[in-house]
Formats: C-alpha cells, sequence, structure tokens
C-alpha cells in the first residue's frame, strides 16, 4: 500500500510542480488575457440587453393584452333601469294608484370612429312591455313605448368644440342629460321638468358645443320642434320624439353653463319656436321657453333649485285659457350621511294655466331616501305629497330600485 | 318651410362667426401635457430613472377595491426621490381613458393634473380649482381616501376616476416607501 501511495504522489507532484513553479505571466499576456475576458464581458453584457429587451418585450406584449380591457374600446356598451312601485291616493279619495312599474329599461350603445368622431344612442323600453299603444291605468296589458331617445354622431371640429347630428337630448334643465337613477333623488323624477320643460326631451338637429373660457361653456342647437295640435296647450303633450316628425317649424336652443367652481354649476337656457302648431291653425303660436338652475354640492350638502318658464302666443288661450303662461320651480336640498344614504326634500310647485286668473297651481312636497348599495346601484323610498286643484293630487309612498353601467 | 330653411341658415351663419371667437381658447379635450414633460416639471433638476412597482396578489386585490374593477397589467412605472414619487395613471371616466399624474410626497398628495381628457363631457375635473382639492390628502385605516370633494354635477363618473386614480397612487405610494424601509 504504502508504495502505491508513494507512486501516486510522486505522480501527482510531477503534474503539480510544473504548474506551481510556472512562470509569472508578461504583462503582454495578461494584456492579451484581460482583453479576451473584457470581449467576454462584453459579450455577456449584449447578452443580458437582449435578454431584458425580450423580457420588456414580453412584458409589454402580455400587458397589451391584458390591459385590452382598460384601453378605449371601438365600441362600448353601457345602460340604466328603473323599477318604481307606486302607492297613491289622491286627496278628494276619488283616484288611486297601487302599482309595480319597470319604469325604464335602457340601453346605450356607443362608437369611436375615430380619435374625433364618434357615434353614440340610447334605446329605452319604458313600463315593461310595448305596444297597446295606451297607458298605464287604461287597461292595457302593453302600456309601454320603445323609443329611441339618442342616436347622434358627434366629432371635435377643434380642441374645444365639438358639433353634432342626430337625434339627442336637449341642453335644458338639470335631469334632462343626466338622469340615471343613481345620480338623483327620488323615484320618480321631479314633476316641474316633466310637466314644464318637458323632461325627457330629445329631438333631431344639429348642435355645437364649447368653451368660452374655463369654467363657462355654451350649446346651441337648431332642431325639430315641439308639435301642440288643436286641442293641446301643454309642452309635453307637443313632444313628437322624432317619429316622423313634423318639420315645418324648427327650434332653436341655446345653453350658458358655469361651471368654474367645484360642486358649483350655474346654466341657463332659452329656446324659440316661431310656431307650436307647425302651420296648421288659423295663427300661427311661438314658444318661448327660459330655464336657468343651479346645482351647489358643498362637502355632504347639496341644493337643486330650478325655474322654467314657457311663454307661449296668447292664441293659445283659445285652446286652453291661461295657457300663454306655463311655468314651475322646484328647490330640493340633500344631505349625504355617508357613502351609503341620502336623505332630500323638495318643494315642488308647477302650472300649465300660469296666465289665467284662476289659481291652478299644482304644488307637491317630497321626502325621502336614498341607499346607495353600490355607487351605481341605488334604492329609493319617499313620501309625496301633492296640492292639486280639485283635490286630486296624489299623495303616498314611492318605492325604486335602480342601476347604471 | 321657407321659415325653416331661413332659420338654418341663420343659425349656420351664427356657427361660422362664433367659432373663430370660441377656438382660441383653451380646450377641454386632449392631451394638455405630455408625460416626459410632467415628469420634468415634477423633478425640475434631472429627473429620476423610472422604476418599476411589480403587482403582487395583494396589490392586485387591494386596487381592484379601490377601482371597483380588475387591476390590468403586470407592473406600474413610477419616479421617486427619496419620499416624494410621481405616478401617470388612466382610468376611464365613461368611455374614455383619462390620463393623470399625481405626485406624493411623504405619504400625502402633493399634485394631481389631468394630461388628457377624452371625453364629450365632463372636462371640468382638469381644472386647477377642482385638482386642487386633492392636495393634502392621505389614505384611512382602509385604504381609501380620507377625504371628500366637492363634485361636478353631470360629471360624476369623471369625478369617481379622479378619486381613484388619486387614491391608487396614495396606495402606490405607501408600497414603494414601505418596500424601501425595510
Amino acid at each position: 500500500m504504502n508504495k502505491i501511495t508513494l507512486t501516486l504522489l510522486v505522480g501527482i507532484n510531477s503534474i503539480a510542480i510544473p504548474q506551481a513553479f510556472a512562470e509569472t505571466p508578461t504583462i503582454e499576456e495578461m494584456w492579451r488575457t484581460i482583453q479576451v475576458q473584457q470581449a467576454e464581458i462584453n459579450q455577456l453584457k449584449d447578452q443580458l440587453a437582449d435578454t431584458e429587451e425580450k423580457a420588456e418585450a414580453t412584458v409589454n406584449a402580455v400587458e397589451s393584452l391584458s390591459t385590452a380591457p382598460v384601453q378605449a374600446g371601438k365600441t362600448t356598451l353601457g345602460g340604466y333601469g328603473e323599477l318604481h312601485y307606486n302607492n297613491l291616493e289622491s286627496d278628494n279619495s276619488t283616484s288611486s294608484t297601487d302599482a309595480v312599474d319597470f319604469h325604464r329599461f335602457v340601453m346605450f350603445a356607443g362608437h369611436q370612429f375615430s380619435d374625433k368622431v364618434r357615434f353614440f344612442s340610447e334605446l329605452e323600453i319604458e313600463h315593461s312591455i310595448a305596444g297597446g299603444g295606451k297607458g298605464i291605468g287604461q287597461n292595457d296589458s302593453k302600456p309601454g313605448e320603445v323609443g329611441l331617445e339618442q342616436a347622434y354622431i358627434e366629432w371635435d371640429l377643434a380642441a374645444n368644440q365639438t358639433a353634432k347630428a342626430g337625434l339627442f337630448l336637449l341642453p335644458v334643465g338639470i335631469i334632462n342629460e343626466t338622469h340615471e337613477p343613481n345620480t338623483f333623488y327620488g323615484t320618480e323624477r321631479n314633476n316641474v321638468e316633466k310637466h314644464i320643460i318637458p323632461a325627457t326631451w330629445w329631438e333631431a338637429g344639429a348642435a355645437m358645443s364649447g368653451e368660452l373660457r374655463q369654467g363657462l361653456s355654451y350649446d346651441m342647437a337648431a332642431h325639430s320642434g315641439l308639435y301642440m295640435a288643436e286641442g293641446n296647450h301643454k309642452p309635453r303633450d307637443g313632444r313628437q320624439k322624432v317619429g316622423k316628425a313634423k318639420a315645418d317649424d324648427l327650434a332653436f336652443t341655446g345653453r350658458l353653463k358655469y361651471t368654474a367652481i367645484p360642486g358649483l354649476e350655474l346654466a341657463a337656457t332659452l329656446q324659440y319656436q316661431s310656431d307650436v302648431r307647425q302651420d296648421e291653425g288659423a295663427a300661427a303660436i311661438d314658444g318661448t321657453l327660459f330655464e336657468t338652475h343651479i346645482a351647489w354640492q358643498q362637502d355632504q350638502f347639496q341644493l337643486r333649485a330650478l325655474y322654467a318658464q314657457w311663454a307661449f302666443d296668447k292664441a293659445i288661450n283659445a285652446t286652453k285659457e291661461g295657457a300663454d303662461t306655463q311655468k314651475g320651480l322646484y328647490l330640493e336640498p340633500s344631505y349625504r350621511i355617508n357613502d351609503k344614504i341620502g336623505v332630500f326634500a323638495r318643494y315642488s310647485q308647477w302650472d300649465n294655466t300660469a296666465g289665467s286668473a284662476t289659481d291652478s297651481e299644482t304644488t307637491q312636497f317630497d321626502l325621502g331616501i336614498n341607499y346607495w348599495l353600490h355607487p351605481n346601484v341605488v334604492f329609493k323610498l319617499d313620501y309625496q305629497n301633492q296640492h292639486a286643484a280639485g283635490g286630486t293630487g296624489p299623495d303616498g309612498i314611492n318605492i325604486g330600485v335602480g342601476y347604471s353601467y | 318651410m321657407l321659415f325653416a330653411l331661413k332659420n338654418t341658415l341663420i343659425f349656420i351663419t351664427v356657427l361660422l362667426f362664433t367659432t373663430p371667437l370660441v377656438s382660441s381658447v383653451a380646450s377641454a379635450k386632449g392631451v394638455f401635457q405630455s408625460r416626459a414633460d410632467f415628469i420634468g416639471e415634477v423633478f425640475p433638476n434631472q429627473p429620476p430613472q423610472s422604476k418599476v412597482l411589480w403587482i403582487t396578489p395583494e396589490l392586485r386585490q387591494q386596487a381592484q377595491k379601490i377601482l371597483g374593477h380588475p387591476l390590468y397589467g403586470l407592473r406600474i412605472r413610477y419616479h421617486r426621490t427619496d419620499h416624494k414619487t410621481a405616478w401617470i395613471l388612466e382610468e376611464i371616466g365613461k368611455e374614455m381613458p383619462i390620463t393623470m399624474g399625481v405626485v406624493v410626497e411623504n405619504h400625502k398628495v402633493a399634485l394631481v393634473k389631468i394630461l388628457a381628457y377624452r371625453e364629450s363631457r365632463g372636462g371640468e375635473v382638469r381644472y386647477r380649482a377642482y385638482t386642487n382639492q386633492y392636495i393634502g390628502m392621505g389614505l384611512d385605516s382602509n385604504l381609501r381616501l380620507n377625504q371628500s370633494v366637492d363634485g361636478i354635477t353631470g360629471a360624476t363618473l369623471s369625478v369617481w376616476a379622479v378619486n381613484k386614480v388619486v387614491n391608487l397612487a396614495l396606495y402606490y405610494h405607501s408600497l414603494v416607501i414601505s418596500q424601501t424601509d425595510h
């Protein structure tokens, strides 16, 4: 064993000794070695950069796929809806309502043709089922209607100038353009905007909007107008809803809106139509609508107040005495207790024959609560007390659930 | 009919005359400031290299709570010097993404700017009077904004979008600062 061990040691040493005693490399040899190593380092660096580049490209590609849903899609969908329960009885107990109604089911569809050209539409089913052509409470099994409320092309003429053509909501009032149920208090929309303006109001035509300066914007539109046929005196009855609508006389609407201060909106709208009879009847009846409102939010407190007035030619009094002046106003303070709960009160008064000497004004007081299950889902409960001529004003409770997306 | 035609011509004439008048004012839509310019404004002396915050499952879960929808992507880019971070984030208002720049310093909002606004309505969120309301805000114990802002009537969705992005920026800031502290 010792011989073998000795032989191995000798053998190993015979290999190791020449290395241990090898000559120190010259500077030139070291320089060459460094250069070779440097070349390898450079090559590795390039490979590393290349790998990082590929990794970056891979991450970018994955992100571009995974972030697709938050990028501006070419076609967008949305909608809102509201289900109402009304339990009302008139002051004189001659009429009552105890009804549940899927009041509105609305679907939005929009399409972005380019950065500057887009399309937007709103299709609505009112009262759940359409086809009967009558109305709620008239023994109609199909009391609703299907309506196209918006369908327009909008394009940016300049950075602060937008033009619109098609069927669109008129720039008037607070809820006419923004009426998703989670954005307002009360199960039913307020009666002043409904009976005087009359919301929801859409027409066909062309419009422009933009900013005059920061916080001051304008809208102006030329569009189809009301058609208040012989026998009709209320603007609400004159809405043609752009269904083979008479277009003998167009209407013109202009609005100025001030929003420079956070939480504050001040706006005024003026509309003129030269003949709401649309060239029918003995004399033309022109109509001018003036509307102004304030929407003010300060912390948890909000106040909405609106005044609207129509001035028609006195010739309309032949149809209904006092209809030459129709006006209304409401005042709605509210308080948001927290993210989920808000309470409101609303005082409204309106009169579709305010030009007459007799008192024909209707007033209503509402008190209620909104509960937001989610910012886009709301439950509503309110009490209404209405005073109308002859004690016909309905009093009672309204309950609703609404959503938008 | 002739009267209607006349009215239409008057309307078009008014449009033509008013267009030059209103086209000279500040724009309501478009790109107001590039990303590079924003970072240059926030860090005037040699902007720091951008860093990356990788999205962990925990981060993704919290971000989803703040946004109300899933957070997409794998990482978030930001710039940082000491206790100051700058974030450029996007969130859809109603239909189109709003690009926002948020600067957080010592866990408080120092600056909010709308860099690009593309929605048809609600452009008031870009006003300094509106965005200044966020300055000084921080996170509460639930990692949500500890104050509220006065909104804009008819522009609720744009207001929500800014709220969410400011909330996210504060949350991201807290993460990158705590990562460094550890």
